[in-house]
Parts: structure tokens; sequence; C-alpha cells
């Protein structure tokens, strides 16, 4: 097994290191570049009717798209890796992918959070509502949310973390199946869901729009790497710390034996009801 | 392999549904308490017929899955007492056979919940149904979906303190598309709403495979040291 | 038989086992002792294949304990009698034993070694009383039950018998079928370690005693 030292971590205080700080510097700089991107330097999208005249399309609500499609893509990826590292878990049963099983998880579930508050946000002005309950792509994101939750609620249970592990993994590989089904509701229910099928298409393509659009999914690629390295680590430094414990335990235990001889030794009777049977 | 597999998990579900018979902790508790849902339903909304009517599937189907999780929970209580979980891991039945048995008797008590739970439907809310079949072939399709994935999940939190409250946090929402799905062709066969119910059951049946499949391939995970 | 090397094995984070070394020979009654909290529960577990040796080396019946795959196939070829009985309360005690002899994968069959004659068989080995078998499991007593526990381990024949305080909470008459039965499986070749703290009766099956503190084998493990 990996001891600390491998994952790049010494006797230090922190769980950064000259390059991930050098990464989180480069995640900060994109996530503003992004905004001035998103918020200012890109054009609101605006369209004239072609009969009537009229000004239609999403107007200044598109720019929360820019984060909102990247945001779902990382919650894919995420979730994506959880899948994979569960698979890992039940297949290898090592504490590697187990670690990376719940770091993914956890990161995946701020992610979709962030997914389910951006596309409200930018729901209200564009569709007039909060919340569509007849959305498919909405419901089955929340459901997708929601299992997760439940992955969580199980991750804190103090338990042996071996059949934590497997327990997760389970969870972890049901909970899954639910992508797809957000991923081609907006196709398999084209009647009852709000969500089009590509809002790219319909939008003036522009050169800076695109641009942007591909900076956002850079920039949470690069926040996606940045919370996995630093909470990969945090649940590496847990593992390290339960077998350290576990390591002094055994130490303890060996010497509890030299305790009871000791003790019979001199003719003591060693503790508990079964005294008795010391002849 | 297959043949061992079959009887083994017919030995398991004789095993539940004979306990049930004699011990009657789901005929007489978790059946009542389902029709209790119906009732409390009828008062939280005003006992008004038309508005009943209207929402009688997706009450019917909240009801069963409310239900469900009491009898998962059974289910998963009859081995934890006595060293039985021991004994069985012991004993060389397989992961898959013990779950087909389990989730098979869950099953059958799904079924029986649920014809209870339709006299309900036509007594106390007094729907009509306007297709038999479709009405039948959706519960027993949701019902194999309700009753794996309750018994996966059942495993799951079997053997941890907090099992009670876990349980529900990880069950509904993988049965919230089954309710979905089940609600959407009870419209159709109550002909409370105007959907095409036997593509819903199409879905429901496909789901039911999924988590069959995922529940028996999993459970050696959930069972072994 | 059973041949264990300085083996560490966990319950959850505790480590209940730090270092057992002990062989069993085929044909040995080994009694082992110790205190409350020594690991008398975890090794005796552990040899039945349900408990993952954490280091060290462990064989039991030719099966390597660190491989999955061979604790599962260990597990069919021992009988482990813990601390419950194993039976369902609705059941009753014929119902108990058939469905035990089932799941260990006899069938019917037509000759003498079906699961019905087997049952009886047994049932009349453990001086099971008549009136018992068709009685609820939630009727017996304490020693009725343990009889019956026993009587479904049995009909399963195994190799290796892993009892764990079997005398504890029987009567005279339940030690006596106790040990009845432990010589009777020495005498049909079986091996058997039992734990248990009523040394002056298994002393009588002039076992070899291992003393167990602390997780450790003390003394009495046959490794010098």
């Amino acid at each position: 097994m990996a001891t600390t030292t491998d994952a790049g971590l010494g006797e230090r205080d922190t769980t950064g290191s000259p390059r991930s700080r050098l990464l989180g510097i480069a995640t900060l700089i994109a996530v503003a570049i992004l905004g001035v991107l998103a918020f200012a330097l890109t054009e609101p999208d605006v369209r004239i009717h072609p009969e009537t005249g009229e000004e239609f399309g999403q107007f200044d609500a598109v720019r929360m798209l820019y984060v909102h499609v990247p945001l779902v893509i990382v919650t894919y990826l995420s979730y994506g890796i959880c899948a994979v590292a569960s698979i890992g878990v039940l297949v290898k049963r090592t504490p590697w992918w187990d670690v990376t099983a719940h770091t993914a998880a956890e990161i995946g579930t701020i992610f979709c959070g962030l997914v389910l508050v951006t596309g409200s946000i930018w729901g209200r002005p564009v569709w007039n509502t909060w919340w569509e309950w007849g959305d498919v792509r909405l419901m089955t994101t929340l459901v997708l949310f929601l299992m997760f939750t439940g992955y969580l609620a199980l991750r804190r249970i103090t338990e042996d973390p071996r059949r934590q592990a497997r327990r997760a993994a389970v969870v972890a590989l049901v909970a899954v199946l639910d992508i797809p089904l957000v991923n081609r509701s907006v196709e398999w229910w084209e009647n009852r869901t709000l969500h089009q099928r590509s809002t790219l298409g319909e939008l003036k393509i522009e050169d800076l729009t695109l641009f942007t659009l591909f900076f956002g999914f850079v920039t949470a690629g690069l926040v996606l790497a940045w919370l996995f390295l630093h909470r990969f680590r945090v649940g590496w430094l847990e593992r390290a710390a339960i077998d350290h414990g576990v390591a002094a335990a055994i130490v303890e235990r060996q010497s509890e034996t030299s305790d009871a001889e000791v003790r019979r030794s001199v003719g003591e009777q060693p503790e508990g009801p079964e005294e008795g049977l010391v002849p | 392999m297959i043949g061992r597999i079959s009887r083994d998990a017919w030995l398991v579900a004789c095993r539940d549904l004979r306990i049930e018979a004699r011990s009657r902790v789901v005929l007489d508790q978790v059946v009542p308490f389902s029709v209790l849902v119906l009732v409390l339903f009828g008062f939280a909304l005003d006992a008004d017929n038309r508005t009943l009517r209207t929402f009688a599937p997706g009450l019917f189907w909240v009801a069963v899955l409310l239900s469900a999780l009491l009898a998962v929970q059974r289910s998963a209580t009859l081995d934890r007492s006595d060293g039985t979980d021991t004994a069985l891991r012991m004993s060389g039945l397989s992961p898959i056979s013990l779950f087909l048995g389990r989730a098979s008797a869950v099953y059958v008590q799904l079924v029986a919940l649920q014809v209870v739970l339709v006299g309900g439907l036509l007594i106390l809310y007094g729907v009509d149904v306007e297709d038999p079949l479709l009405l039948v072939v959706a519960g027993l399709v949701a019902g194999v979906a309700v009753a794996a994935a309750g018994t996966l999940y059942g495993a799951l939190a079997s053997g941890l303190g907090v099992r009670e409250t876990l349980l529900p946090i990880l069950l509904l929402p993988v049965l919230a598309p089954v309710l979905i799905g089940a609600t959407r062709a009870f419209d159709d066969a109550l002909g409370a709403a105007a959907v095409d119910g036997w593509a819903w059951t199409g879905l429901l049946s496909l789901a039911a495979l999924i988590l069959t499949v995922v529940g028996a391939s999993t459970h050696s995970a959930l069972v072994e040291d | 038989m059973v041949e264990l090397r300085a083996v560490v094995a966990l319950l959850g984070r505790f480590p209940a086992l730090s270092g057992v070394s002990l062989t069993v020979d085929a044909g040995e009654t080994v009694l082992v002792r110790g205190p409350n909290g020594a690991g008398k529960t975890t090794l005796l577990r552990l040899c039945a294949g349900l408990v993952r040796p954490e280091s060290g080396m462990a064989i039991v019946l030719g099966h390597d304990l660190t491989d999955g795959v061979e604790r599962r196939a260990v597990r069919r070829r021992v009988a482990l009698l813990g601390h419950g009985a194993a039976l369902y309360d609705d059941l009753t005690v014929v119902e108990n034993l058939r469905f035990w002899a089932r799941a260990a994968g006899l069938t019917s069959g037509s000759g003498d070694d079906g699961v019905e004659q087997r049952v009886a068989g047994v049932l009349d080995r453990l001086a099971v009383p008549k009136r018992l078998v068709d009685q609820r499991a939630s009727a017996l007593s304490q020693g009725q039950r343990r009889r019956v526990a026993l009587a479904a381990l049995a009909v399963r024949r195994p190799e290796l018998w892993l009892l764990d305080e079997p005398h504890a909470g029987l009567d005279q008459a339940g030690r006596d079928i106790v040990d009845g039965l432990i010589v009777e499986a020495v005498a049909a070749g079986g091996t058997v370690v039992v734990s248990s703290h009523e040394l002056e009766r298994v002393a009588t099956l002039s076992p070899r005693v291992v003393t167990l503190a602390g997780g450790q084998v003390l003394d009495g493990g046959g490794l010098g």
C-alpha cells in the first residue's frame, strides 16, 4: 500500500504543494477572465423576428449559460470518475479507488448543486419561473443530486472503512444510472421539457461567444482539478491517520499480552469473569 | 448454475413468505398503514372527489413507496437477529440467490398491498378503471422495480446503526423515476390524464430489469466481509 | 488442518487478533481459553473464513484465508457455532433444520442421504425431544436452542467444528450432549476447536489447551 509521502505530502500542515499552488492561481485567474468574458465582453442574445421585426431571445440571461453549461459538463465528469472509481473499489478493493470515488462524488455534488442554482437563475427570466415541474431534465437532475446527497450521508457514517467503501460504491453505481436519463431526456421527452435540444445552434455563434463557452469548459476543468487534488489529499491523509491509529492499536494490544503474563507470573488473576480457568 | 440459483432463491423466498404468513407483520401493520396514507390524503385534500380522482394515481404510488419502505425494513430485519446473518454467510447460499429470494418475497407482499390499495381507490376515491389490463401490467412491472431497489438498499443499510433514517434517503430518490413512470401509466389506466400508459410501462420494465440486474450483481459486495 | 502464523485481524479498527500463531492437526480437540476480550471469538470467526486476516499467514483446510474466494470455500466446509443459535423464531424446529440443510446445498434425494433423512438422524442423535420438533423456535429454552443450533450444523457433516462457548447457558444434560457431540465428531475424524470457560467439563475430552490474551497465543499454540 502506498504511504502518504507517495501522494506528495510530507510533514506539512497543508495539502498544498508548489505545483498545486500554481494550479490554484491559474484557476483563480481563469475564473476572473471567464467572469469578464461572460458578464461584460460578450453580447446579450437579442434577435429580430424576421416578419414582425420584434426583438426576442434570451437577452442578458444567456450569460448564465457560459457558467451553467460548463458546470453540467464537470458534473458529468466528476460523477463519471466516481463511477469508474466505484467499479475499481468493487474489483480491486484498494483504498486509493475509494478515496478517489469519495472525492469525485463530493465535488460532483457541489457542481450538481451549482447546476441547479445557475439553471434556476437562468430560468427565471427565460422561462419565467424558478422551477418547472414539467421539465424532465430538471427532475432527473434533481434526482441525481438527491441520490448523491444520500451517498454523502452514507459516507459520513463511521464504520469499518472497507465495508463503507463497498456500500458507497454500490450506491454510486446505481446513482450514475440516472446520468444517461438526464443527458438524453431532452431527446426522449421532447414535448415534456423546456430545455432546448441545443441552445448553441440557435444562438448567433460569433467568435467571442464560442470562445467564451470554450473558455468556460477549461475554467470548470481547472476548478475540478484543483478541488480534486486537495480533497483527494485530505481523504488520503484521513486514511493514513486511520492506518496509523490501527498500527498503534496493534502494538498496544500486543503489550496487553505481556501485562497478562506478568500478572499471571506473580500469581495475580487476570481480569474478567473467566478468571476461574487459570490453573 | 442457473438451477442452483433459482432453487436457492425459491428456498429463501419460501422462508420469508412462511415467516410472514406466521408473523403477519406486513399484513397486520404495513397494509393498514398504506390504507391509512390514502385516508390521510383524503383528509388533506378536503375530500373533494374530483381532486382525489385526478390525483389518485400519484397518491396511490406515494402510498406504495412509503409502505414499501416498511416492508423492506421488515425483510432486512429477518436476517439480523440471533446470528442468522452469520449463518447465511457460512451456508454456501450465493448472494445472488439470496437477493432474488428476498426480492421475490417482498414483491409478492407488494402485489398484495397494491390489490388492497386499488380497492381503496375504488371505494374511497371513487375512481373508474378504464384500462384494467394496463393497470395490472403496470402495477406488476413497477412492483418488480420497487422490490429490487428496496431489497438492494435494505441489504445496504442493514447492519448500520442509522438504517431506519438512512434507508429512505437512499431508496426514495432511486424510486423517484419509478414513481413518475408508474403514476403516468396509472393516469392512463384510470383515465385521469391523456398519456400513453403503455409507453411508460415499457420504460418501467426497463427500470425493473436494470434494478434487478444491478441488485443481483452487487449483492455479494454488500453481504461479504 | 489449521495453520496460523502471526495473524493480525481487525474488528472495524480494533485489532482483535494482534499476531496469533496456532497449529491444529486433523482429529485434534483444541480448547481455546482466555479472559474476555482476548480475541477468542475473532479467532474462531477467522478460522471460519468470516474475518479477513490483515497480515500473517492463515491456512485452513488447505485454503489460504487471505484470498476472498478461498474464504468463501472454507465457510462451506466448517461449522461455526456462534453466540446466536441462527434460528428463525417463526419457523418450527424442523423447518429451521430443513432450511439450513437446503441452504448448504443438500437436496431431497431418494436414498438415505436426503434432507429429511439427515434431519431426522441428527434430531435423533442430539436427543431433541419429539414434542419440540414441530414447535416454533420462539418456544424453545436457551438450552434447547443451542441443541437445535448444533443439530443444524451437524446436518452439514463439517470437517472442522468451531464452537464458541458451546456450554454457556446450558443445563447439565445440555452440556453432556455438547460433549457427546464433540467426542462423536472427533471419532468420525473431525477436528474441533472450542472456546469455553467450563474448563473441567472440557478437560474430560482431554483437549490440547491454548491460552489467548491480548489477541495473541500465550502458550499451547503448537509452534514450540
